[in-house]
């Protein structure tokens, strides 16, 4: 066995750290942020909706969950062409921009945990603070607006956090559709220089680095809210 | 302004309310006591619709309560409400507390329902509270703010629902004190409560219930001295002599 030669990594940092971290966190963001959105409009009508729209909500995020992760990235890169085309009655196949793919992907995938999640913390206030708010005179979505929601947002965040942290190591899964996010990055560098060993350890150090300060740092924020 | 007329309710094979009938006039104060289970706060809950009645109507001013058509932002602007847990919102500050439904429902600008809101504080004796959150108060601060939150509303009656029940005791007077101030100040009032001091010293008339039903309705005097019901007498003499 020949020494670990870091060199690869020192000569690449910025293709794999601007490049591919870049493109990873990216695709956190992106794909938190819509997922909240949407999963916060789901589990609003989860709880509140009328039934067969509670029930769609239901079906959908239970199949959802359901299916590995892997295989919706899969299905929606292959299959949602020829869907697109059968729509638009085009000749073939409307091919998808790999990022786009995963953007959609993972916003539809995180929507449904961040639903659940948002679902619990949502019935985990008292219907005093609804009866309250309605006594008031605000209207339905005020009452969901200006007290339910914000009530329930701040009891599930940290949870919410741990979750995304969850979304930024599954966003590796996008190295199938060759996409150069860090895991994608790694692994084309890795292969070129044939320098496996050393270019996933310090892939394995960095998200170690990431998630590990990040779950304290959330751990200190569930600490402080607890307080409160 | 309140009229009940033959209001029933029932959940499933359990009949909450049965065939209540009660009118209540401007300026009025009337408490309603009876044993836990009789309906009592589903009765006021059916006033401002926060539960629903399955026969009967209810009118307050003019707007007829139950259904789909129910002008509800009007009904609960005239009708105010007192929790029993307070329930003010716990991630507003208390002047927001105040704000929220001037600002939302009545459609007032923020500094006018601010202002009002710092008015109504400093009658309770909180202003200097105002910046605070609802859980940095005690018991009996915090149904002070939300009678005020009830008064920022404007409105012509308020219904409140034990409002002393979750209070520690020496909480209990600050809180009676100023509800027999509005009573004086012509405010109309629907009381559930166990205090029956207080109902007697403040409340024009009782409506004693039992099993979902209205069994006494009478003059204030009258209950005290020379209840008609033996359910009612039951009732006062565990109450009283406890």
């Amino acid at each position: 066995m020949t020494a670990l030669d870091l060199s690869v990594i020192t000569h690449n940092l910025n293709y794999l750290l601007v490049k591919g971290l870049g493109l990873t966190i990216e695709l956190t963001m992106i794909c938190a942020a819509a997922g909240l959105v949407l999963g916060g409009v789901l589990a609003v009508l989860r709880l509140y909706g009328p039934a067969w729209l509670r029930l769609s909500v239901a079906a959908y995020v239970n199949l959802v969950r359901s299916i590995p992760l892997l295989l919706v990235i899969f299905w929606f890169y292959f299959l949602v062409p020829y869907v697109i085309a059968w729509v638009t009655r085009a000749p073939n196949p409307v091919q998808l921009n790999a990022f786009v793919s995963a953007m959609v992907t993972f916003t539809l995938f995180e929507a449904c945990y961040y639903c659940e999640i948002l679902r619990a913390g949502l019935q985990s206030i008292s219907t005093g603070q609804k009866f309250a708010a309605q006594a008031l005179g605000l209207s339905q979505i005020d009452v969901m607006r200006c007290v339910l929601l914000p009530q329930a947002l701040k009891s599930v965040t940290p949870i919410l956090m741990l979750q995304i942290i969850v979304l930024f190591q599954d966003i590796s899964l996008v190295y199938v559709l060759s996409l150069t996010d860090f895991v994608g990055a790694a692994t084309q560098l890795a292969q070129q220089q044939n320098r496996l060993v050393e270019v996933y350890l310090f892939v394995a150090l960095v998200y170690f680095v990431i998630c590990f300060s990040a779950t304290k740092g959330i751990r200190h924020l569930q600490l402080r809210l607890a307080n409160q | 302004m309140i009229q009940i007329e033959n209001v029933g309710k029932r959940y499933g094979e359990f009949q909450v309310l049965d065939a209540c009938t009660t009118t209540i006039s401007k300026g009025e104060v009337v408490v309603i006591c009876g044993p836990s289970g009789s309906g009592k706060s589903t009765l006021i809950k059916c006033i401002n619709a926060l539960e629903s009645h399955n026969c009967g109507t209810i009118v307050v001013s003019g707007v007829t309560v139950g259904g789909k058509k129910t002008n509800l932002p009007k009904l609960r602007t005239m009708v105010g409400m007192v929790f029993q847990h307070f329930e003010l919102f716990p991630h507003l500050t208390i002047l927001e507390n105040l704000m929220l439904g001037q600002v939302r429902v009545l459609g007032r600008d923020k500094s006018e329902a601010a202002d009002k809101a710092m008015a109504l504080l400093t009658r309770v004796g909180l202003s200097s509270q105002a910046d605070k959150h609802p859980r940095e108060l005690s018991g009996g601060q915090q149904q002070r703010v939300a009678i005020a939150r009830a008064l920022s509303m404007d409105p012509s009656a308020i219904l409140f629902d034990e409002p002393t029940s979750a209070l520690d005791p020496e909480m209990v007077n600050e809180v009676l004190e100023m509800m027999a101030e509005l009573a004086q100040e012509g405010m109309t009032m629907v009381i559930v409560t166990h205090e029956m001091g207080f109902a007697r010293r403040v409340s024009d008339r009782i409506i004693f219930m039992d099993r979902g039903r209205i069994v006494e309705d009478v003059p204030t005097q009258e209950f005290f001295n020379a209840p008609r019901s033996e359910r009612a007498r039951e009732f006062l003499s565990k109450v009283l002599h406890s």
